[in-house]
């Protein structure tokens, strides 16, 4: 293995597969929890861009790696700057699985840099795009994003 | 959010997630040299900080990793901290972190 580090998260949710997985594209859903939207065809091999809802301005790049609804999806993610810098390019993947009455949502975010702007940045927005999910998928309203981010990342 | 109160209630157990913190997707082995008791009892304590969702284990090989999941600690955040006080209390913190640190040279 590379000396590159990795992060996993957990969180269980109230809902189903489906509803989970649609969270993770459908841009009305990620403009609230997320304030952003992750924009692509979603076929192997396409790019996505995660943009800014409000400004439209993309803050991440990368492809789609594995796309099997409504299970695993994965994709690579990388700021803009480095779009052309393959070794800069971390990966996340996202896999759904039934627990009990509750879905269970695990993010793994690897291929990182260790002490990277990155690593720095995921470690602080995924708790809380995670949390936010949940809240908005089991009581149908998310909390004020902005005032979330504004916090995690300062 | 019980078992989360539960699970971070013992000193070693919150001793193992400081030790993930530092150095995340640690085996069992690691771990337990850095702690004062048994392999059994270092399972023990991971077992209920897994089932308490602030442990997730992966499998690599045949090697179980540890990794620390924040997620419910930041769901207690927010349940209890309102948006209005958040930058107030991350100011108060950083007075604290940086006095006690001159304080303790």
């Amino acid at each position: 293995m590379k000396n590159k580090s990795q992060f996993v998260y957990v969180t269980y949710i109230s809902s189903s597969a489906e509803k989970v997985w649609n969270a993770l594209m459908d841009p009305e859903m990620t403009r609230k929890y997320w304030g952003h939207l992750n924009v692509s065809d979603w076929k192997v091999g396409s790019d996505w861009k995660h943009e800014d809802a409000s400004t439209g301005d993309v803050r991440l790049v990368g492809k789609v790696v594995e796309f099997t609804p409504p299970r695993r999806l994965v994709i690579t993610w990388a700021s803009p700057a480095d779009a052309q810098n393959k070794e800069k390019h971390t990966r996340v993947t996202f896999d759904i699985e039934a627990a009990g009455k509750a879905v269970r949502l695990t993010i793994t975010h690897d291929e990182l840099e260790p002490g990277s702007e990155m690593e720095r940045g995921i470690t602080r927005g995924w708790p809380v795009v995670l949390s936010n999910l949940k809240t908005l998928l089991e009581t149908n309203r998310a909390m004020e994003i902005k005032a979330l981010f504004e916090h995690a990342h300062k | 959010m019980d078992r989360v109160f539960k699970a971070l209630a013992d000193p070693n157990r919150r001793k193992l997630l400081d030790l993930l913190r530092v150095d995340n997707g640690q085996v069992l082995g690691d771990l337990s040299k850095h702690l004062d008791m048994s392999r059994q009892a270092a399972t023990k304590h991971l077992k209920l900080l897994e089932a308490a969702n602030l442990v997730v284990t992966v499998w690599r090989g045949r090697e179980k990793l540890h990794y620390l999941n924040p997620v419910p600690i930041h769901e207690i955040y927010e349940r209890w901290i309102g948006k209005f006080e958040r930058s107030r209390l991350r100011a108060l913190y950083d007075i604290k972190q940086e006095l006690e640190k001159d304080y303790e040279k």
